[in-house]
């Protein structure tokens, strides 16, 4: 009966060709470890947030007259509003945790290299189309925060030479942050960008199953099949990956549940106390500082030294910042994947990249002194180093002879 | 190394512990314990927010029906003892003064008070009540420990009585008595806060009901999806 039906459906449509493909015939690793969970984590928290924020959608008011309203509202008289509201504010902050860490995974174990560059690529794409969304949908509990946040970086774009001012103008569709930039962003945020990350998400999956999983040994398990064609160190990802992966969701959703039930604000990093006040156009506060996952970036942003009273050095570099991510593929020279069998000196560097990006995260919460400055110098400093010497200390490594087959414990 | 790893810890930790709140002039703000279960506690916070703050402040998302169920007190008993600023149980908690008047009088509107304990916190909020001091320079001739300049008047003198800054140790003594002893006006802050507290999350009661029921429920699935994991996973080595 089922698979006379499916006979029927194949005829007009590949689903079991498909479901195949990506699924039960998707050979992956054997050995993945902790680190392979944050792909399909990071699936699993774009859905929550598209279903959580359709719903938000039908009780939101993007009105800067009625949108601070409209959130307490939801939080207060709309039947499980405040669940949604939560599971939206705190999905949003573990999105970037699960990004973070799953570009982590990419970095340490090389799968950023040949022949994946387009995996990464799309995922950075991806990466900048999330930030974007992030930003955008800020604005809309229009908070102090949401409203000088965005008038803070709205007004970088005017630190571009020439065009800056009418660029920022056009951006905001008003001479300040305004009913017109939040009716825009709301655009932006339920719709426009969304359809981009989906598409992006497909993109990224389809590359990814095109030329194979990496895994935390670096090694293609393409190079021993059996006589099936099957690798001989692969797995189907179904049933064995998504048995896996039920577990790992479960243990997340533990973690995310402690923070949704018990800490929604995680103490004004998730949601910032200075966001509970409605925005004022007339009061700035004394300390604006963005939402955690921006302030890496806000603090190069920050610890670039003004030229001539004109931010646009800082602008540059903060770009930068995520420009030489796009470039990894092409700055690593080494013939080694995996951190397992890389030399010292990537070792070292991967160690000073992190010390130096927590520490540039932390940098941009807190408010400017000369210390902090001094501090925020030096790690954009080695932030840099990273990546532009990275040519040169990948070349010289001393890596180890990487093994023949995965290694699996 | 290990020495400078140490003093990266440690310069990190220092940074984590400062995601505050803006305390204004570095007085120690001194927090009130919670408790959302302590109905009595809320219903007298209730009764000096509604006789005391509902004149000037409005919590204007909180609505009366609400915080009757939530308090544990019949729509009769709010409308007969709570409720003066408003006749229908399910408005909000809004007074008649208009803003533009309010900030003709005062100098400021007074703000909203239905999310202030969020913006400001409850230690800063417990601490700006008990802190108010005779000052001669200010038009309404007190002013504020933690809120320096703030245009609110001493509104419960009359509880607390009225207190003296002392220059020389920049403590507060007391000056006029109140109808209050020390101890029962910090009581009475304490159930305020807690009253505001509660406005600022009403859903937090749910909120911390339904989590233990989450938790359980994942721990409980996770009894199950871990050994089908071990199961389908027994012959990969």
């Amino acid at each position: 009966m089922f698979s006379s039906f499916m006979g029927w459906v194949d005829a007009r449509f590949p689903a079991t060709k498909l479901w195949e493909e990506h699924l039960s015939k998707y050979y992956a690793p054997k050995n993945f470890n902790f680190w392979y969970f944050f792909g399909a984590l990071a699936l699993l928290v774009l859905v929550l947030q598209i279903v959580t924020g359709i719903f938000l959608t039908m009780h939101y008011k993007p009105d800067t007259a009625l949108a601070f309203a409209s959130v307490e509202y939801i939080m207060r008289d709309v039947e499980w509003g405040w669940l949604i509201r939560y599971l939206h504010s705190t999905g949003a902050s573990a999105f970037f945790i699960v990004i973070y860490l799953h570009m982590f995974r990419g970095l340490i174990y090389g799968s950023y290299k040949q022949p994946r560059e387009l995996v990464w690529l799309f995922g950075m794409c991806l990466y900048l189309a999330l930030m974007a969304e992030a930003f955008m949908g800020y604005l809309l509990p229009w908070g102090q925060m949401s409203f000088w946040g965005a008038q803070v970086i709205i007004s970088l774009f005017g630190a571009v030479p020439f065009i800056g001012e009418q660029l920022a103008l056009w951006i905001r569709g008003d001479f300040v942050v305004a009913d017109a930039t939040l009716n825009r962003f709301f655009a932006f945020h339920v719709i426009a960008v969304p359809l981009v990350i989906l598409a992006l998400v497909v993109a990224h999956i389809i590359a990814l199953h095109e030329v194979g999983s990496n895994n935390p040994d670096g090694v293609d398990i393409k190079k021993y099949k059996d006589k099936d064609g099957i690798p001989l160190d692969g797995i189907a990802f179904h049933p064995y990956y998504t048995v896996k992966d039920i577990v790992g969701v479960t243990v997340f959703l533990f973690i995310f549940s402690l923070v949704l039930f018990y800490a929604p604000e995680m103490d004004g990093w998730f949601l910032e106390h200075a966001n509970f006040v409605p925005a004022n156009p007339l009061k700035t506060p004394l300390h604006i500082a963005p939402v955690w996952y921006f302030t890496p970036f806000y603090a190069i942003l920050r610890a670039v030294p003004s030229i001539a009273g004109s931010a646009f050095p800082g602008v540059v570099a903060m770009g930068l910042s995520i420009v030489f991510l796009f470039l990894l593929p092409w700055l690593d020279r080494s013939p080694v994947r995996s951190i397992r069998y890389r030399g010292i000196y990537f070792r070292t560097a991967i160690v000073l990249f992190v010390i130096s990006f927590i520490g540039l995260g932390l940098l941009g919460t807190q408010p400017v002194t000369d210390l902090y400055t001094i501090l925020s110098r030096v790690f954009s400093i080695i932030y840099f180093a990273f990546f532009i010497l990275m040519p040169i200390y990948t070349s010289f490594d001393k890596d180890k002879p990487v093994p023949e087959r995965v290694t699996f414990k | 190394m290990r020495t400078l790893i140490f003093a990266f810890i440690i310069a990190y930790l220092s940074m984590i512990s400062t995601q505050v709140m803006a305390s204004g002039e570095g007085i120690h703000l001194e927090d009130v314990e919670l408790d959302l279960s302590d109905k009595a506690s809320l219903q007298r916070g209730a009764k000096t927010f509604v006789n005391y703050c509902l004149s000037c402040h409005q919590a204007s998302f909180m609505r009366y029906n609400r915080m009757a169920r939530d308090l544990n007190l019949s729509d009769k008993q709010v409308v007969d003892n709570l409720m003066f600023a408003s006749d229908k149980i399910g408005d909000t908690m809004t007074v008649a003064m208009r803003p533009e008047d309010a900030k003709k009088w005062f100098g400021v509107a007074p703000p909203d008070l239905s999310v202030i304990s969020r913006s400001r916190g409850t230690a800063w909020l417990n601490t700006y009540l008990r802190t108010f001091y005779l000052d001669e320079s200010k038009a309404v001739g007190t002013n504020n420990l933690v809120f320096v300049g703030t245009s609110m008047p001493h509104v419960l003198w009359q509880q607390q009585g009225y207190l003296d800054n002392d220059p020389e140790t920049g403590h507060l003594e007391q000056a006029t008595d109140g109808s209050l002893s020390k101890y029962d006006y910090n009581v009475m802050i304490s159930d305020l806060v807690n009253f505001l507290a509660y406005v600022g999350e009403p859903s937090k009661i749910q909120r911390l009901e339904l989590g233990k029921w989450v938790l359980l429920y994942l721990f409980l699935f996770f009894l199950v999806a871990y050994p089908m994991k071990k199961a389908f996973w027994r012959d990969i080595h």
